[in-house]
């Protein structure tokens, strides 16, 4: 763990010099308040948002897989993103004057709903394929996202949604990515929750025998991931497929102890963005890639050899 | 001491457990036997709180069941249902850790290790335990969660069919395995049991149950024989003793 550590550390140092704007570190130390304006309005937010987003959205993604019992759940394959949407749009036409506090409650709302519903019919299915859960979820996904386009068209908000719609790290400046450090208070206590989520993902009659109070234990999951979809949503935008991904990359090579690979999940979720946005960063120089994009493309292709590559004794 | 005084379990409109009276004795390994649908499992997830009774009271040492906080029950009795498997990657030690949960709420002491330790050496997993579940076979992993239970340091264990997926050897073991926590250990086992002959050759005490009743209980040779066995199963059966022991022929 600590050399990846060391990894994001250094590469997170360096993105700060990478962009279309020169800077370098000794103009910061001559103390050029040109170059530190540049790197305190924009470098460093974006980092930040970086980091906190690539980290918090896996870690939701490795509780959903863990409280599902199914490896192929998580924000984007459960619909809980586009519940989040909804949520939005819904209030920014209801709420039209609310400030961002209250959208994103709204949208915790809808998130938590939309996700729970889901549960329960998982619940409910007695033909417990992996493939199949997903499939349903994103199926569910997609109508309420045809809902989401609908209400949108209706009400003439298509340009805002579709900033919900791609992840974009470009526009994270002072003042805007701000919301997201909801999510660092949240990542705590799903560390101290970690034991009672592995316990949780053994099943509710194991749970029980062990003393664990099943339901509430996945009330609290899934209002952990509702919380950090919807503020995900609203700064930053979708990073389809991060939250399946990495944790399941991780899980394969170190179980399933969330106390153990909780961390671990957060360091290579924000490496795992870092480094997708500092590739979309220099690939078209000096244009952008939108992160969305780059980690949408990596990550469904991920996802894919993981379907292929599913075998009986893993999945 | 636990005691079941006239439970009742409905599902729908169907009585399934109807007013069940049972107490169960003490540092003995007792079987629920019976037909499919008979209520056993039933009447054993009541027994240990995993569903909730429509009616009458169970009594774990002195307390009424429903009156427990489930952290505390879970240091008195613990439960391994036959559908136990997890789809989680956790090594047998891990698993084993989990055990201690009652207890240390996650934070292993020393004592919690030392637990944890000696219940992998009494089920003889130590050159298991740092392997994952999924890569065990099922009577390895059958003795897993037996060992977890054993962490988990309960004075009554309660198994749903023990023996189910196991070959003839594994099921073998896992009776003699049972049979020592009870006499070396002093444990109370009460578990569901199909083969009418494991628990006969196993168990200490037999409880039949039909269509959610009791329809008789005692020690093993007042209920290994053939007018009983046959009021049980509605079969035409035969109790032969060979070599000291009561098996049933039903073929």
């Amino acid at each position: 763990m600590k050399k990846w550590m060391v990894l994001l550390v250094v590469l997170a140092a360096a993105s700060l010099f990478v962009g279309v704007h020169d800077l370098s570190p000794r103009e910061l130390f001559a103390g050029d308040r040109e170059a530190w304006e540049v790197f305190l309005i924009s470098r460093l937010p974006r980092l930040i948002s970086i980091l906190i987003a690539g980290s918090s959205v896996s870690i939701c993604g490795l509780i959903m897989q863990q409280l599902s019992q199914n490896r192929f759940v998580s924000p984007t394959t459960a619909g809980t993103m586009d519940w989040a949407r909804l949520g939005l749009l819904v209030s920014m036409i209801a709420f039209a004057a609310a400030g961002p506090l209250v959208k994103a409650a709204i949208a915790v709302v809808f998130a938590f709903a939309g996700t729970l519903l889901f549960m329960t019919v998982l619940d409910r299915v007695k033909y417990k394929d992996s493939i199949f859960i997903p499939l349903i979820g994103l199926m569910f996904g997609n109508i309420v996202g045809s809902v989401t386009t609908f209400l949108a068209y209706k009400y003439d908000l298509i340009q805002s949604m579709s900033a919900w719609m791609h992840g974009d790290f470009s526009v994270m400046m002072q003042g805007r990515y701000e919301m997201l450090y909801v999510s660092v208070p949240l990542m705590a206590i799903a560390y101290v929750y970690a034991n009672r989520f592995t316990i949780a993902g053994m099943g509710e009659e194991m749970a029980t025998n062990l003393g664990v109070r099943y339901r509430s234990i996945v009330y609290t999951g899934l209002l952990i991931v509702a919380v950090v979809s919807a503020v995900e949503v609203l700064t930053v935008g979708t990073l389809p497929f991060l939250g399946l991904i990495v944790p399941n990359i991780v899980t394969m090579y170190y179980g399933d102890h969330l106390r153990k690979v909780l961390p671990l999940t957060a360091i290579f979720g924000a490496l795992f963005v870092l480094i997708c946005d500092v590739f979309g960063r220099v690939a078209i120089y000096p244009y952008e890639i939108p992160i969305g994009l780059t980690v949408g493309v990596i990550g469904s292709g991920v996802f894919l050899y993981l379907l292929v590559r599913r075998t009986k004794q893993y999945v | 001491m636990v005691e079941v005084k006239q439970v009742l379990k409905r599902y729908g409109g169907k009585t399934v457990i109807d007013r069940v009276s049972l107490s169960v004795p003490r540092r003995k390994l007792t079987s629920l036997i019976g037909p499919n649908g008979a209520g056993k499992s039933t009447l054993l997830s009541m027994m240990s709180r995993l569903i909730p009774k429509d009616g009458g009271e169970i009594w774990i040492e002195g307390k009424e069941i429903a009156r427990y906080r489930t952290e505390e029950l879970a240091k008195k009795i613990s439960i391994l249902k036959q559908s136990n498997h997890i789809a989680a990657r956790l090594t047998v030690h891990e698993l084993v850790s989990f055990g201690r949960f009652p207890y240390s709420r996650g934070r292993l002491t020393r004592q919690d290790r030392d637990y944890v330790r000696e219940a992998i050496r009494y089920m003889e997993l130590e050159p298991l335990q740092d392997r994952y579940m999924d890569e065990l076979s099922g009577g390895q992993r059958q003795r897993a969660y037996i060992a977890m239970v054993l962490a988990q340091d309960t004075d009554y264990i309660f198994l749903d069919e023990p023996l189910n997926n196991l070959d003839m050897k594994h099921a073998v073991q896992m009776m003699e395995v049972l049979r020592k926590l009870v006499d070396e250990l002093g444990k109370t086992i009460v578990m569901v049991m199909h083969d009418i002959n494991f628990a006969s050759c196993y168990s200490d005490y037999m409880v039949a149950l039909k269509d959610g009743a009791v329809v008789c209980e005692g020690d093993v040779s007042s209920i290994m024989r053939d007018e009983v066995l046959r009021g049980i199963y509605d079969l035409d059966v035969r109790v032969q003793t060979i070599e000291n022991r009561r098996i049933c022929v039903y073929f």
